[in-house]
């Protein structure tokens, strides 16, 4: 358990978190408007989302279907029955006065996620609940000196608002619980993950106690929009709450913002200017019913989890929990990998993992794309270890190989040979070159053969240079020894 | 021969299938009517181009042989439905100027139906009030006037407008809506038929919202056959409604030839009040034996919980009206009175927009459902309602029908009972365990009180049995044999 240190001793961080994502849909909660990301402003507004009078909610199936594999995906409890709710608040993006969300009967109850911690090691966390609630359209206040204009796209968009029992203890656990869900609602695909596109937010619960202590006061820092800043807000929230209690004060229930230009939360509004929202029951709609069957048929049409694909690359391919774990965090990467390995016969799979995590994201990251968007599939990659295996080049011309083939697209085999790299493994080829370097390098031998062993590399560095990188660097050792001795 | 608008709409429909007259024909005579009945005030917005427009569409419709179930026949419009391209203001400042870009399901049904829309009718802002002195478009009169005395009468409500303009014989029927009683009290004020069929048997799109689960749509007209007809072309199931219920729409007028003998009607002791005016309850006694006459027997039931429905009703209609009316900000539509900021434009927006009792609504809506007090007053009115849904339902498996008054009272003075808002609640006491139970009801003109005023009698059916309703209805009708006119008939 990681504890803080203050003035007066140690402190733990009690955390929780509220993840607002945005369910994949066509359409949104409770219209037909559409709901994609980007789009101008105020072209994807219905009757229904800007609350014109007599417009009616008609609940879209697909956010159900949606909320219910999240919850089956989060091992949690499907509420057979729920209800929802209108949470009343007076805001100009909030076009009906009312949000709809589910309150005293959500969708999803509870249910647990797995954080995986640096060196291997794992924790449960616990999911509270899963309702789902309409999105606010969004205020624009920097468009005109005096007014604020009103974008309605994202009004009624359907989101899940995930809620963790209070069972983080530090910012690093934070991030690994953003990190998971995010991979989970992912290989679920019911939701991006986006958070740069808003389409997951969180709000951040953070209070500090003495260790064995009952629970501290709680502050709630709302719409923090990426990993790293929910896990700096917790670092700041938690400093500076120690630092209140230490000197003197108390930590005051409130809702605060993060400013990531400074790294630091401050107070928004306070207990006292709480809104009531006098939920009710929304009499437009009707509970939500669901058949115990079609969960169960859900439950059965479920793709293979992280948790679960980790352990079987852990067990079937004999990785490491870290090799597992980089290769599972995105579905694509993982159907990447088995791809790579079963694409052909005798693929080591240590090496596939090592060519993905390695020359692979180092090639992504650099030209700043996504895994679909790589000029390498997998079918590519795994020409290139074929090659490798088989001897036809070296380890060393690889690394070229694959350079040519993210460049060009083709496959490994066409550059060998449009380049000529096929390693020479012809022993009359290979003693002619090294013949030669010995007799340019007269000096070089002697010194090998009074018993300086270094000079060994660099007479099989010259070799390869000779040979354009080309010869088996195997038997040029072999050759080499065999003719100075 | 009659004047045409004066018909009722059987007759108009009968007239325009033999060629007697023409749409055309017939919507003047409406026009002609609506303008004559200007003092009553019955209309907000009157259409008579788009009137005339829809009658000879109709009438070029008939001659190609195309005729639906009200082909023709010219109505007036509750301002409470949306109307595409026509101003709508719920009765309220707050809608000023709007004008929808979208049609009511209900009225798409008429006009589907070859109805023809001659105006929008006059109503208690949002549809809160029982005499129509809500409006901000001003009282509606009643045709009628009490003997020997020539103050003018509120026409009930929230329905006013389309109840005056009915019973002034301006159209044969008349759009309302009923969410405690705004169709069955103002139909026993003004002598008409009212009915509020089964909550979720017509749609709510399109219809301004007032408290989104007692609210229904429903005919006001002249006698009980045009209520069938017209009920059936506003009936039907509408997927963009969650809580329409998919069921099929009978023919009900076909359902009147029935009569009630072997019924079984269940007379609610409950509904005997202390202080009741002796006419309704010798109406009711009357009512009673009408029926036995033609061959039902009446029941003594109980519906123990009838004495909490109207408190019930009180809020849980303003905790819905309140978050309904939230969307009236003056942010996208409607009236907006500017401010210096956020807060100040809402506030002035909605000081100015909205009238004192729509104000009393939603601050009593705003109360029940705060927190600390949501369970004593918001939820405990749940727990009613179920009771009283549940009387219903035990009642239900011993009678086919339930025989009431409408209202403990005709039609009053406006101006009478404006300084006490509870003695104005009182008028809903028999209309509003029908909303609360998603019942339907019909209130049938059935005598006229000492003072020469019309007196009604409801009747209250099983959900989605409008037809033994409309019998029952029907035959007390005939047995009532209400010829009385209002002392203002249009044109006249």
């Amino acid at each position: 358990m990681s504890m803080i240190q203050g003035k007066t001793g140690e402190w733990e961080v009690v955390i929780g978190l509220e993840v607002h994502a945005q369910v994949i849909a066509e359409s949104k909660l409770f219209s037909g408007a559409a709901t994609a990301f980007g789009a101008e402003p105020n072209t994807q507004v219905s009757l229904v989302d800007a609350a014109m009078p007599g417009m009616l909610p008609v609940l879209n199936e697909k956010s159900i279907e949606q909320a219910v594999k999240t919850g089956l995906g989060l091992n949690a409890k499907i509420n057979l029955t729920s209800v929802f709710e209108r949470k009343n608040y007076f805001y100009p993006d909030l076009p009906q006065g009312y949000q709809i969300s589910q309150y005293l009967e959500p969708i999803v109850g509870e249910g647990a996620l797995t954080l995986d911690l640096p060196g291997g090691e794992s924790k449960d966390v616990g999911i509270e609940r899963l309702h789902l609630e309409q999105d606010a359209g969004k205020s624009l206040h920097d468009q005109h000196p005096s007014q604020t204009y009103i974008d309605l796209n994202r009004s009624g968009v359907t989101l899940m608002e995930i809620v963790s029992k209070p069972d983080m203890r530090s910012a690093g656990e934070v991030g690994a619980y953003l990190e998971k869900l995010r991979s989970i609602l992912r290989y679920l695909g019911t939701c991006t993950g986006n958070m740069e596109e808003g389409s997951m937010r969180c709000d951040v619960n953070v209070s500090v106690r003495r260790p064995g202590e009952d629970l501290g006061i709680r502050t709630e820092t709302k719409n923090v929009n990426s990993i790293r800043f929910a896990k700096l807000a917790v670092e700041y929230e938690a400093k500076r709450q120690i630092a209140q209690i230490e000197d003197g004060g108390a930590v005051v229930q409130e809702t605060r913002l993060f400013d990531p230009d400074k790294g630091a939360t401050r107070a928004m509004r306070g207990k006292e200017d709480a809104h009531d929202y006098r939920y009710f029951p929304d009499p437009d709609l009707l509970p939500v019913v669901l058949d115990v069957d079609w969960v169960a048929e859900l439950k059965r049409g479920l793709p293979e989890l992280p948790d679960a694909k980790k352990a079987r690359f852990m067990a079937g391919f004999d990785l490491s929990a870290y090799d597992a774990g980089v290769l599972v965090a995105e579905r694509e990467t993982a159907a990447y990998f088995e791809a790579v390995v079963e694409g052909g016969q005798g693929r080591d799979a240590k090496q596939a993992a090592n060519w993905i995590t390695g020359a692979l994201f180092a090639a992504l990251n650099r030209a700043g794309v996504e895994l679909d968007a790589a000029p390498l599939d997998a079918d590519k990659l795994g020409g290139l270890l074929d090659l490798i295996r088989d001897g036809t080049i070296s380890g060393r011309t690889a690394k070229d190989v694959f350079d040519a083939m993210w460049e060009s697209g083709k496959d490994a085999g066409t550059i060998v040979e449009e380049k000529g790299l096929k390693q020479i493994s012809d022993t009359g080829a290979i003693e002619a070159i090294v013949d030669k370097v010995i007799a340019d390098n007269p000096g070089q031998a002697e010194q090998f053969k009074s018993g300086n062993e270094k000079v060994l590399g660099w007479l099989v560095g010259q070799i390869m240079k000779a040979s354009q990188g080309k010869a088996n660097p195997g038997m040029v050792n072999q050759l080499l020894r065999k003719k100075l001795v | 021969m009659t004047r045409l608008n004066e018909l009722s709409l059987a007759a108009a429909r009968d007239g325009l299938a033999k060629g007697d007259f023409s749409a055309k024909d017939l919507t003047q005579a409406s026009i002609a009517a609506m303008e004559a009945a200007r003092p009553l005030n019955a209309f907000i917005t009157e259409t008579p181009e788009r009137a005339l427009d829809m009658a000879q569409a109709s009438d070029a419709r008939r001659a190609k042989g195309e005729s639906g179930a009200l082909e023709g026949i010219p109505l007036a419009i509750k301002d409470l439905f949306c109307t595409q391209g026509v101003l709508t203001t719920a009765g309220s400042h707050i809608l000023d100027g709007f004008i929808p870009p979208y049609e009511s399901a209900v009225t798409a049904n008429l006009w589907r139906a070859g109805a023809v829309m001659l105006g929008k009718t006059n109503m208690d802002e949002f549809a809160m009030g029982s005499a129509n002195t809500t409006s901000y478009y001003g009282n509606v009169e009643n045709p009628w006037r009490g003997r020997g005395d020539n103050r003018p009468l509120v026409p009930g409500g929230s329905s006013g407008g389309s109840a005056a303009a009915v019973a002034a014989r301006v159209v044969p029927g008349a759009t309302g809506t009923d969410t405690g009683g705004s169709i069955r009290q103002p139909a026993s004020f003004t002598g008409l038929v009212g009915l509020k069929p089964t909550y979720g048997r017509c749609s709510r799109w399109g219809i301004v919202a007032f408290a989104s689960s007692l609210d229904q749509a429903g005919p006001l007209t002249r006698t009980v056959r045009d209520s069938a007809i017209m009920l059936g072309a506003m009936a039907g199931y509408d997927p963009k409604d969650s809580t329409s219920v998919d069921t099929p729409v009978p023919d009900y007028e076909a359902a009147l030839t029935g009569g009630v003998r072997g019924l079984k009607i269940g007379i609610p002791k409950e509904y005997r009040m202390d202080g009741m005016a002796e006419e309704i309850e010798s109406l009711w006694r009357e009512g009673i034996a009408w029926l036995e006459a033609a061959g039902a027997t009446t029941v003594d039931i109980s519906l123990p919980h009838t004495k909490y429905a109207l408190p019930a009703y009180y809020i849980v209609a303003p905790a819905e009206a309140s978050s309904n009316l939230a969307r009236y900000d003056g942010v996208r539509y409607g009236l907006r009175v500017p401010g210096a900021t956020l807060e100040e434009m809402y506030e002035a927006t909605r000081g100015d927009g909205f009238g004192a009792e729509v104000k009393r609504r939603v601050m009593i809506g705003t109360y029940v459902l705060s927190a600390g007090y949501y369970d004593a007053y918001y939820n405990k009115a749940r727990q009613v309602r179920t009771l009283i849904l549940r009387d219903f339902t035990q009642a239900f498996e011993k009678v086919d029908a339930i025989l009431t008054p409408t209202a403990p009272s005709a039609a009053f003075a406006i101006g009478e009972r404006m300084d006490d808002p509870i003695a104005m609640y009182l008028n809903d006491i028999f209309t509003v365990p029908a909303n609360l139970s998603g019942l339907p009801g019909i209130s049938v003109p059935a005598a006229l009180s000492g003072e020469g005023l019309p007196l009604g009698l409801q009747v209250i059916g099983r959900a989605f049995d409008e037809e033994t309703m409309l019998r029952v209805a029907g035959v007390l009708e005939d047995a009532a044999g209400f010829d009385a006119e209002p002392a203002f008939v249009a044109g006249r």
